[in-house]
């Protein structure tokens, strides 16, 4: 890679060791991916839960944090993704001492390094969304590929430490899809019945991801017969970044830079697929078929907005739940829904509205040994394709259908 | 043959078994990393133990955790050998950095088609190209 002569003094040790550590990490990574530079970048976004980090990431944490304040410090604006838990309800989701330890050591390393805990994977709705053109280093997939795709912003995946270094460097190394040409179209989709519900969003990015197979694919979808709303698209693409790692889509005549389908390259593509209502049913139904009884319901990954909150709080006046239900939002948009009485709607039907953390990246199967539960019920067709490897048998259903299965404790057909 | 070349890899030399599947690989989806076996029930390798195994996988899939993981696993001892892989995204890539672990991919033929399963092969990132070699079948 080519480095400059402030890339070249921080690969030096000038800057001191942390920024050393991020320039190489960084380097080594751009290598491997074909990068020729680096492209500076306006904010980082770190996935940095204690279940992956583990005790031996929070120690690695440390070490950078015990630096000098001049080394240690971030250069731009750098936030983080949900944490792992929610300490105002830690003891009733069973979460252990340890791990609230490790998530308050992690914390402070964070703070340390200058990291703003903004603990949220719905950035883009309540941070600060990024401007088309802009270069970013976000780290959770579904901020990544809502930011790349509806706000044409540029970003790849960028996990844990390679955001950290992205924040302590100030730079990414410039390959995938901060380049033009990879942002063009590779496979061509085609809609034919324009989904309704956020869990049927959910089950057309799952579908489009399992077709787009690996993260260097760019899918299209024609037919789209509205502008989705801005949680329709968090849901469709949370779902299509988990099934297929992807990490960048268009939408025709929709989605920013395929304003036509020769904007994008997709002018003489074949259509790979047509997914019909009936296929987003069929997704649905593999999943729920042959789960009755439910242990607990789940609103969660991605964060609820505040326009989510609402429409559960409406559902849910005058109900009663049976089982858990769970309702997780983001540390900005809980106050609102504090002050705006939602809050109280829902718990007042029993439900338990959490802050800050997201269900799989708060240690889900400990939760699922501690609480006694294996059947779950969500609406989010990301959180039913992570969860099967955390011992959960999980239902997708539409919001409606889990406050059902939340107030019947079972699955009402 | 018994030498793949590929376009890309980093980390140390390694020599293992091989454990093959045309199926994808994330570290959250796929692995139950307390008992060091896959837990996915659609995965292709499900219930069967990573430990020690050189991997032969299709895609790098699911979501940025991975990037995390590898470190975390290797810091307790309960970690594949190896990672190879038809294809990866950059959190394969930057997990596979920070935790100094062995990855290579981008091969000419589907590795997962060329490998057996159970053979003692060897990655070798320092290679020019760098290869997977096969040394014996399983």
């Amino acid at each position: 890679m080519r480095l400059n002569d402030e890339e070249q003094a921080m690969l030096a040790g000038a800057a001191g060791p942390a920024r050393q550590w991020a320039i190489e990490h960084q380097i080594q990574v751009g290598t491997y991916l074909g990068a020729e530079d680096f492209v500076p970048v306006s904010q980082a976004h770190i996935m940095a839960d204690t279940e992956s980090l583990g005790l031996a990431g929070v120690e690695w944490l440390e070490r950078l944090a015990a630096l000098p304040q001049a080394e240690r410090q971030v250069l731009i604006p750098t936030i983080t993704d949900p944490r792992g838990t929610d300490f105002a309800a830690a003891h009733r989701l069973k979460h252990q001492d340890w791990m609230l330890d490790l998530e308050r050591r992690a914390i402070a390393a964070f703070q340390a390094m200058g990291i703003l805990m903004t603990d949220t994977c719905i950035n883009y709705q309540t941070i600060m969304p990024a401007v088309r053109g802009e270069h970013m280093a976000y780290g959770d997939t579904g901020v990544v590929i809502y930011s790349n795709s509806v706000l044409g912003a540029r970003s790849n995946f960028e996990g844990g430490p390679s955001a950290l270094a992205a924040g302590l460097t100030g730079r990414t190394p410039r390959y995938g899809f901060h380049l033009d040409e990879k942002r063009r179209a590779t496979l061509l989709i085609e809609v034919a019945d324009t989904p309704a519900e956020l869990s049927d969003w959910g089950a057309l990015g799952g579908i489009t991801g399992r077709l787009a197979g690996d993260y260097w694919q760019v899918p299209v979808l024609a037919g789209i017969d509205r502008v989705p709303a801005s949680d329709e698209m968090k849901h469709f693409g949370a779902a299509l970044a988990s099934y297929g790692s992807v990490a960048l889509f268009h939408m025709a005549g929709i989605t920013p830079e395929a304003a036509r389908l020769a904007d994008i390259g997709a002018a003489g593509l074949p259509t790979r697929a047509r997914v019909t209502a009936g296929d987003l049913l069929g997704f649905r139904r593999a999943y729920t078929d042959a789960i009755e009884t439910i242990d607990v319901v789940v609103f969660s990954a991605p964060q609820l907005s505040l326009m989510e909150m609402r429409t559960l709080a409406g559902m849910l006046d005058g109900r009663h739940a049976t089982v858990p239900l769970l309702v997780i939002t983001s540390p900005q948009v809980k106050p609102d829904a504090d002050r705006l009485g939602l809050t109280a709607r829902m718990e007042a039907a029993g439900a338990m509205v959490l802050s800050g953390m997201c269900f799989y990246q708060s240690y889900a199967r400990e939760m699922a040994e501690a609480n006694g539960w294996r059947t779950l019920a969500t609406n989010s067709a990301k959180l039913t394709n992570i969860l099967g490897g955390y011992g959960y048998r999980p239902a997708l259903l539409s919001m409606a259908d889990c406050v059902d299965a939340a107030c019947a404790g079972r699955i009402v057909r | 043959m018994n030498e793949f070349a590929a376009t890309a890899a980093m980390g140390k030399r390694v020599r293992g078994r091989a454990l093959v599947a045309k199926d994808g690989f994330s570290a959250r989806y796929d692995l139950d990393r307390a008992n060091g076996v896959f837990s996915r029930p659609e995965h292709k390798l499900a219930d069967q133990s990573y430990v020690d195994r050189v991997l032969v996988l299709d895609a790098a899939k699911g979501g940025v955790a991975t990037a995390w993981m590898l470190h975390e696993m290797q810091s307790r001892g309960v970690v594949p050998a190896a990672l190879v892989l038809n294809s990866v995204n950059p959190i394969m890539v930057q997990g596979a950095a920070f935790a100094g672990f062995t990855m290579i991919s981008g091969f000419a033929t589907d590795i997962t088609l060329a490998v057996p399963d159970g053979a003692l092969v060897e990655v070798d990132p320092e290679a020019a190209p760098p290869v997977l070699r096969i040394l014996a079948a399983g």
